[in-house]
């Protein structure tokens, strides 16, 4: 087991180089969020980070599962990604254009390229809109179809997804959670994006409902050889969709690597805790299987933990945790992890 | 005799479409200390059930059937002032999301004080140890402090914490908690549930667990009940319910399910179509229209809830509310291997 220097980043893996560069490149990227206090002499007291130093990278093709519990940063990661929020540092870059500090057009020129899915499939949709204007909207936003042939286009696009192209002029209430979510999914790939950040897009639907869409997302993923960001605080679905997985905690990335080798070989004790959290549908499973129960809760992110983030919940930490942030290493082939003390044999 | 015994249940909502029983015909028991887990999806009627029970439903909803006897009593029959007596004090409930069932603008301590003084008439000094004690039982640090802490100074967990020690500050018969670790992390469900865990089996507090999670179910209960469309349509022991699942329904509900446990398929199999519009009122199986295996008798008759055949591991007590797979049905014989691909 060899630890590669600590210059090298997630994307820049020694092993194995790249044949072509990565679609998205993410690199030290922060998102804090100010909070602010004082009305004449309005100033920021603090910051909330979010997102605190964040490297990976998502290539053509790719699903890289982003993990964790709420608070970890994977949302804000996210939005970064889809420019809907904008970075306090760090840069991303889309087929090597930095499009961290964009604006306006060439924004918008991106947007193109990068969809979002998000969760909440009654919150983000248009309750005043018919499913034609909303799956045809971005269609007139990004001047890709003249407005004679958008009834077309859009009957395809909802075809693609399941629905009856029939529908076009009833209105999201009219849909259940599921049908809602693929109106999010066509109106997402109106645009034939390389990109679709899906932000927990199935935790909101019924159980029946939820391999219905996730089943859906790998059809299109193949038919269109979309890239995607997961981000899902579900072990079991991510390990379903993806196939590199990123692990979050307090805004930074503890453990990354290959899906299967995250899945059965863990090294980061958050990971393992993480993955033995997770009840089993098993009866006689769950009575034998030890649990690591971690103790307390995730500290604020406006005062992380000095040193390594996790140590006030680790049943690892020694002293030198407290005092050194353990840097991401690859500690295996493309298996990276921020620990002083992880699980090798 | 049953500490619980719901028979026949029919909760009926009344909006401008007309009228439609979310729990149509619910009938279970639950024995003293014993762990019972009511699993389906949103519209199932579990909730409905469980605010039944406790007789708290909305004004637009009432309880048109059946009886709710605890310990012999028939709280139907009972007036208010007297189902005020059962709440908290032989019932308690715990709901799903813990920041709206705490009073936002008073001490944690004080709400589950307030209890104490008013269900069991401690005086205000007795009250605050006894809450101290009951904090520590649930494991909240530096309980003496905690005592005077808002909710929203607490994170999730610990305010679920809080409900559960206000749920057992009168040591109930019975807690039913619908939903109780759905708005919480993995991590912190963890916690939580190991805590009630061993809460129940300590206080030998009897439990009814309300979750969509099979996977909450099966380390937690000693039966399980699904319920789909309003309807109970399968009963059976936990161990029994996972090893020999009868019903289609169940069967699609394991099967979508991606597993840990499981080496990863490429593709999940998901139950086709969504969960029925009950007002809808469909003269056949509430699944029917869903169901891989379906006849002809499905879509025209409903199957009552019957004892499932027996096979080689099958246990007393498993019903199953379906044409297919009942004693007579086309999948009789059918294993869960048969069913399950």
């Amino acid at each position: 087991m060899t630890q590669t220097s600590a210059h090298a980043t997630p994307h820049s893996s020694a092993a194995t180089p790249a044949p072509q560069p990565p679609l998205i490149e993410v690199t030290d990227l922060q998102v804090h969020f100010p909070v602010r206090a004082g009305i004449l002499f309005d100033h920021q007291v603090a910051a909330v980070r979010a997102v605190d130093g964040l490297s990976f990278s998502l290539h053509r093709g790719e699903v890289l599962g982003l993990v964790g519990e709420s608070g970890c940063g994977k949302s804000t990661t996210g939005r970064a990604v889809a420019r809907l929020e904008r970075p306090t540092a760090g840069s991303i870059r889309l087929d090597g254009t930095d499009i961290s500090r964009l604006r306006g057009t060439e924004l918008r020129r991106v947007r193109r390229r990068v969809q979002m899915i998000f969760q909440d499939p009654f919150a983000s949709l248009n309750p005043r809109m018919t499913i034609g204007q909303l799956v045809g909207e971005p269609l007139g936003v990004h001047r890709l179809v003249a407005k004679d042939e958008r009834p077309v286009r859009v009957a395809e696009l909802l075809r693609t997804v399941g629905l009856d192209p029939a529908s076009v002029s009833r209105y999201p209430h009219e849909f259940s959670g599921g049908q809602r979510q693929r109106i999010g999914i066509a109106r997402a790939l109106a645009v034939e994006p390389e990109v679709i950040v899906a932000d927990e897009p199935i935790s909101a639907l019924d159980v029946s409902i939820q391999a219905q869409v996730v089943n859906l997302l790998a059809d299109l993923r193949a038919a269109y050889g979309l890239a995607f960001l997961f981000i899902a605080h579900d072990l079991a679905v991510v390990r379903h969709v993806s196939d590199r997985v990123a692990v979050m905690y307090l805004g930074k990335i503890v453990e990354l690597a290959d899906r299967d080798d995250l899945y059965a070989h863990a090294l980061h004790p958050y990971t393992q805790a993480l993955l033995s959290a997770v009840p089993v549908p098993d009866p006689v499973v769950e009575q034998h299987r030890e649990q690591i129960i971690l103790h307390g809760d995730v500290p604020s992110p406006m005062s992380p933990p000095s040193g390594c983030r996790f140590r006030t919940r680790c049943w690892k930490a020694q002293e030198v945790c407290a005092e050194v942030e353990p840097p991401l290493v690859e500690l295996a082939t493309r298996h990276w992890t921020a620990c002083h003390f992880p699980d090798v044999t | 005799m049953a500490l619980l015994e719901v028979s026949d249940l029919r909760t009926e909502f009344t909006g401008k479409n007309g009228t439609v029983a979310a729990v149509d015909g619910v009938s279970f028991t639950v024995s003293r200390g014993e762990a019972l887990g009511l699993v389906g999806e949103s519209g199932c009627g579990k909730s409905v059930t469980a605010l039944s029970l406790l007789r708290l439903l909305p004004a637009s909803a009432r309880i048109a059937g059946g009886s709710i006897r605890l310990d012999g009593r028939d709280l139907l029959a009972l007036g208010e002032r007297e189902i005020r007596r059962i709440r908290g004090r032989e019932v308690a409930m715990i709901f799903q999301d813990p920041m709206t069932s705490l009073n936002p603008i008073m001490p944690v301590g004080r709400q589950i004080a307030e209890l104490l003084e008013c269900k069991l008439h401690l005086s205000r000094r007795r009250a605050r140890l006894r809450v101290i004690e009951l904090l520590e039982m649930v494991g909240i640090p530096s309980p003496t402090t905690r005592v005077d802490a808002f909710a929203h100074q607490l994170s999730g967990g610990m305010r679920q914490r809080i409900v559960i020690a206000m749920a057992l500050s009168c040591q109930p018969k019975l807690i039913i908690a619908d939903e109780p670790t759905t708005a919480l992390d993995v991590t912190i469900q963890a916690q939580i549930l190991s805590l009630l865990r061993a809460l129940a089996s300590d206080l030998g507090t009897a439990l009814i667990l309300i979750t969509h999670d099979l996977g909450v179910v099966a380390g937690m209960t000693q039966r399980i009940h699904v319920m789909y469309g309003g309807r109970i349509v399968e009963k059976a022991t936990t161990q029994e319910l996972f090893a020999n699942p009868r019903m289609p329904y169940t069967w699609g509900l394991l099967r979508s399910l991606p597993r840990l446990d499981h080496p990863r398929a490429d593709r999940l199999t998901p139950i086709d179509g969504a969960p029925p519009d009950l007002a809808d009122g469909a003269a056949g199986c509430r699944f029917e229209p869903r169901c891989g295996h379906r006849q002809e008798i499905c879509g025209a008759s409903e199957p009552g809830l019957v004892s499932a055949p027996r096979h080689t591991i099958a246990e007393d007590g498993h019903e199953v509310r379906c044409w297919a797979t009942q004693p007579d049905g086309w999948l009789a014989d059918a294993t869960t291997t048969a069913g399950q691909p």
